[in-house]
């Protein structure tokens, strides 16, 4: 398993030397930095076991960020860094804020909470022209640094890989492992003698910082940010990826990036030839009702499950050769 | 000896239903109580009430003379008093060893450590695995505990609690859907703790022979209120217990 991670993370790393495709990296780019964002979902619905609805929030806040501080002040890396600070002390503070409300609210009364809580983001950013331009968004310019595809291309391969292992090893830390827990069975997790809404409001921070990182890399991938960065699609993205590459594994959550991102552009070139297809938001409901139905565990859920499955009849099998 | 956990006038209402009614116990330390009664008397809710998953209508819980009524299950565990559950209460998609490593990294105190690998931890996985063969389960450890047979989970269930290593014990029914093969190996962790000397463990048991021999004292529960508290000699010779609960007027 790592050394198949190894492989393709060094020819994603190699690939920008033997082949040049414009497209394929701005694919790409997108890719890393939704995974990045389909990661800190998971760390929520598949580690904790909340289900936010309103994860586009801190994406949203991210992506804005940066934008406004390209736009008002000068587009130099000072100003980058001081966007990315922003990002994190805003994010952190309304995702602790919404951590919070885990305490009263439960399940589905929370992930509406967080959907009505995003959707106040969206008319914030909508309404507050004089900062955020209003529906029609506004481009700005981004660090000289940033303008070479390629090297925002391995920027974001590399804060990936980085968020990842970050990641992994929170995942399975003392405290990821109470999380995992608390996912599992809270009143007995409590019962235990952890204050489960310590975890949960950790979990949440956590989610909500790297998800606010991601929109930063989003808006400096496009130089462009409009309100769409705050809607519903962009947390049903995150729930997409991360139900069909497989909730609770962080690779599922890459995995399921890839998958949505590569079919997004896709369908949309299909889109050309056949008018069908430019209402691929369906397909995407077709693929996510087969997903939940037949393999509830995403892709790597059901793989490692099967592998799993190999094993125990090879053993079997030993066992039964033995006793011949 | 002093008195470890007290409750007064400890009631609760569930709608009209008054499940636990003016009920007042003391327990020394180091003490070994069951409680006995008909289904229905409201013991798991004594017991729910004692850890903190209820919260009494009326009256106070001492626990070391403090007053603990208004304390949650985690702050109770914390200061001491563990329980098991009656319906099994467990991690599903953990493993064993997982289950019980939680209880252990609880115990120990290690609860927001988030840089470290938790195998960095290896003496918790060690303590866990001997807390696994203290109730023999420790051939399952790899697998998911929602593939244990039902008598396996509740070994699990007991193996969580006594790796809480708390004062007090709260078992509910510990040997409820075991089979009869398994029965006798509980009893003997049970004995073997008791031994120890170090636990004051509070019982609710369904099978009057086994506790009569273990426990220092009974306490009989019917209809919520508290029918007769004493030694088990005292409860086997008291005639309203025998009328109500062991005269056959309740069929088990």
């Amino acid at each position: 398993m790592t050394a198949v991670i190894l492989i393709v993370a060094a020819f994603l790393v190699l690939l920008p030397f033997v082949y040049e495709s414009r497209n394929l990296f701005i694919l790409l780019t997108q890719i890393f930095v939704f995974s990045i964002f389909a990661m800190s979902y998971d760390l929520l619905l598949g580690f904790t076991g909340i289900v936010s609805f309103g994860h586009a929030m801190f994406f949203g806040i991210g992506a804005y960020s940066i934008g406004i501080f390209m736009k008002r002040f000068e587009p130099t890396l000072g100003y980058f860094l001081l966007a990315v600070l922003m990002t994190i002390a805003l994010t952190a503070i309304v995702s602790f804020v919404v951590g919070l409300l885990t305490l009263r609210l439960k399940s589905h009364f929370y992930a509406m909470l967080t959907l009505s809580l995003s959707g106040l983001f969206l008319v914030l950013a909508e309404k507050w022209r004089s900062m955020t331009y209003g529906n029609d968004g506004f481009t700005f310019r981004v660090p000289e640094q940033f303008i070479d595809r390629t090297h925002f291309y391995w920027l974001c391969l590399f804060l990936m890989v980085a968020v990842f292992l970050l990641l992994k090893r929170f995942t399975n830390s003392p405290l990821g492992r109470v999380m995992q827990a608390i996912r599992e069975n809270e009143q007995r997790t409590e019962s235990l003698g952890y204050h489960v809404l310590h975890y949960k409001i950790t979990a949440s921070v956590v989610s909500g910082v790297l998800a606010g990182i991601a929109g930063v890399l989003y808006a400096v991938s496009l130089r462009f940010v409009n309100t769409s960065v705050f809607t519903m699609d962009i947390t049903l993205d995150a729930l997409l990826m991360t139900i069909i590459g497989g909730v609770g594994t962080l690779v599922g959550a890459i995995i399921g990036a890839g998958i949505i991102e590569f079919a997004h552009d896709w369908l949309t070139a299909l889109a050309k030839e056949h008018a069908i297809f430019e209402r691929w938001i369906i397909f995407f409901g077709i693929i996510y009702i087969l997903v939940v139905m037949f393999f509830p565990k995403g892709i790597v859920g059901t793989l490692s499950s099967l592998s799993w499955k190999k094993k125990k009849q090879h053993a079997v099998k030993k066992e039964e050769k033995m006793a011949g | 000896m002093s008195t470890l956990i007290e409750t007064k006038d400890l009631s609760i209402t569930f709608g009209g239903h008054t499940a636990v009614d003016s009920v007042s116990v003391s327990v020394p330390e180091k003490h070994f109580k069951s409680i006995i009664g008909p289904n229905g008397a409201g013991k798991t809710t004594f017991f729910n009430l004692l850890s903190g998953q209820l919260m009494p209508t009326k009256g106070h819980i001492y626990f070391r003379g403090r007053d603990i009524t208004k304390l949650t299950s985690t702050n109770r565990t914390r200061a001491g008093i563990g329980r098991s559950f009656q319906i099994t209460n467990v991690f599903p998609n953990l493993t064993v060893l997982e289950n019980v490593r939680l209880a252990v990294q609880s115990q120990a105190g290690i609860r927001y450590q988030m840089l470290l690998h938790y195998k960095k931890y290896r003496q918790f996985e060690e303590k866990a695995l001997e807390w696994l063969k203290l109730v023999l389960l420790d051939d399952k450890k790899d697998s998911l505990a929602s593939n244990l047979a039902h008598g396996e989970k509740r070994k699990l269930e007991i193996a969580m609690l006594l790796a809480l290593e708390t004062e007090v014990l709260l078992l509910d029914e510990p040997t409820a859907g075991m089979s009869l093969e398994e029965v006798p190996a509980i009893l003997e962790v049970i004995k073997k703790i008791k031994e120890q000397g170090n636990r004051t463990i509070i019982l609710i048991e369904h099978k009057m022979d086994m506790i009569l021999d273990l426990s220092d004292s009974v306490m009989v529960l019917f209809n919520g209120r508290l029918l007769a508290d004493g030694t088990p000699e005292e409860i086997m010779k008291n005639e309203t217990v025998q009328s109500a609960y062991l005269g056959g007027q309740f069929d088990e």
